[in-house]
């Protein structure tokens, strides 16, 4: 059972737009390194159209990026 | 004295005026009674209301007395008919609001705090609100919404945002404006920038839950996640300083025309009333999803200007928070609000489309401008 007092780290895939996480984890770069992290929580980008990787800039909104449909077991909120 | 090019007075009345702030020398911010914390200094009237209006409250502590030429200014000012939804856009009108509304922020010079809550005033701010409310539904049609999920809603937010065909003024900073007009861009955003975040604020008290956790979360962000330096309002005050000019707060509400000053009393209306909290919810995931791209096209056009990344750290910024904060507004904040209070989802609609077209009207006024090679200002901003 987890503890519900220690922090939890969550990933929500926004609908056509990047993944939003929360919680005290740690982004990698490729060669393993952490990437700052300026603020508590973040956007991943993953349309692969941003300027400021490994960030999203709003760009997933002019490239015409879909996430397709999500998973139907509710694993995703 | 250097001369000004102020644009005709609207009101029948013009009253004489005071020398403009935007032309008095002031010295740097920190020695400077108007700091980043200080009160924001008293306009320069902009016809009988604003004039009677900033008379009484810096003749005293509240007093019903002092209120009779206020009561006399607004009897006169066209508000009551069915013309009051143009007269209270007016300069004069639109000025005496803010000043109204800045009792509740870091008040004015000169007037006693104990003006915020007197009830004579706060009755004289509702016979301007009330037709500012319906010049606002006049203006913003109710956008249509078939869902009433958190995802749905959200859904037709971006879709709000995205339809939004207003002028693009980034896109003119990034490509074409002077170094004069970039100035005024600041200069004509500082009155709000330099509380950005605090009308949203409000809302807080207001919501529970996860609506709440999410305003917060974003909120938290805009002041800097604990670290002064870090506030927006503060990397504002930071590009103001780039370009040259004072980051006091309110410094330059006199070179600042009615119809951006609309904007800014706009948020105070939304965000002051309990009633409207569903509006102040949409407009603030309104603009967190027209900001992260414009914020990009910004940074480009002060970089083309020359400016260093100290001055661009204000729209650098923005690209990369506004692309989390539209995200958490549109679903966590103004989606669940929706789902939750199902009364308040056509509020939040609305309040998205008001903050879409109050903004484009402020866009399509300087670009208007800009474009005949006019100042976007009401008084062109002194020196270089
Ligand atoms: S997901 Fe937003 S820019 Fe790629």
């Amino acid at each position: 059972m987890t503890d519900e007092r220690t922090p939890q780290v969550t990933v929500t895939a926004c609908p056509d737009g990047p993944l939003l996480v929360r919680g005290p984890a740690t982004i990698l770069d490729a060669d393993g390194r952490p990437v700052p992290r300026r603020r508590a929580t973040v956007a991943l980008c993953r349309c692969g159209g941003t300027a400021v990787p490994p960030w999203c800039d709003g760009t997933h909104k002019v490239n015409g990026y879909r996430s397709g449909p999500e998973p139907q077991d509710g694993s995703l909120s | 004295m250097t001369t000004t090019s102020l644009p005709a007075n609207p009101v029948p009345h013009p009253v004489p005026q005071p020398a403009p702030h935007a032309l008095r020398p002031k010295t740097s911010a920190s020695d400077a009674p108007h700091g980043p914390t200080g009160r924001m200094p008293a306009p320069a009237p902009r016809g009988p209301v604003s004039e009677a209006l900033l008379g009484a409250l810096r003749a005293g502590g509240p007093d019903d007395a002092l209120l009779a030429p206020v009561t006399g200014a607004l009897a006169q000012a066209g508000l009551e008919g069915p013309e009051a939804v143009e007269a209270v856009l007016s300069e004069d009108v639109q000025l005496a609001l803010l000043v109204m509304y800045e009792l509740h922020y870091r008040g004015v010079d000169g007037v006693d705090d104990a003006w915020e809550w007197h009830p004579g005033l706060l009755a004289l701010r509702a016979r301007v609100e009330r037709p500012f409310e319906a010049s606002l539904r006049a203006r913003v049609p109710q956008p249509a919404c078939e869902a009433t999920d958190a995802a749905g809603v959200a859904e037709r937010l971006f879709a709000l945002a995205a339809q939004d065909d207003g002028p693009s003024l980034s896109r003119y900073v990034a490509k074409k404006a002077d170094a004069e007009q970039a100035r005024e861009l600041l200069a004509l955003k500082s009155v709000y920038q330099l509380k950005e975040a605090d009308p949203h604020t409000w809302a807080i008290p207001r919501l529970s839950g996860a609506p709440k956790a999410a305003l917060v979360e974003i909120q938290a962000d805009e002041y800097g996640g604990g670290q002064a330096g870090r506030m927006h309002a503060e990397l504002f005050a930071r590009a103001m300083r780039g370009v040259g000019l004072e980051d006091c707060y309110g410094r330059y509400v006199d070179a600042v025309p009615a119809v951006s000053l609309v904007a800014v009393n706009t948020m105070s209306l939304l965000g002051l009333h309990r009633r409207l909290r569903g509006a102040i919810v949409g407009h603030l995931a309104a603009f967190e999803m027209t900001s992260s791209i414009p914020s990009r096209l910004y940074g480009n056009g002060f970089r083309r200007l020359g400016h260093d990344e100290g001055t661009t750290w204000y729209f650098d910024e923005h690209v990369e928070a506004d692309a989390v904060h539209e995200q958490i507004a549109g679903r966590d904040l103004a989606g669940r609000l929706a789902e939750e209070e199902p009364g308040l989802r056509d509020d939040v609609l609305w309040g998205a489309a008001v903050c879409l077209a109050v903004e484009g009207d402020v866009a399509a006024w300087v670009l208007e401008r800009w474009q005949r090679g006019a100042s976007a200002l009401r008084v062109p901003l002194a020196g270089a």
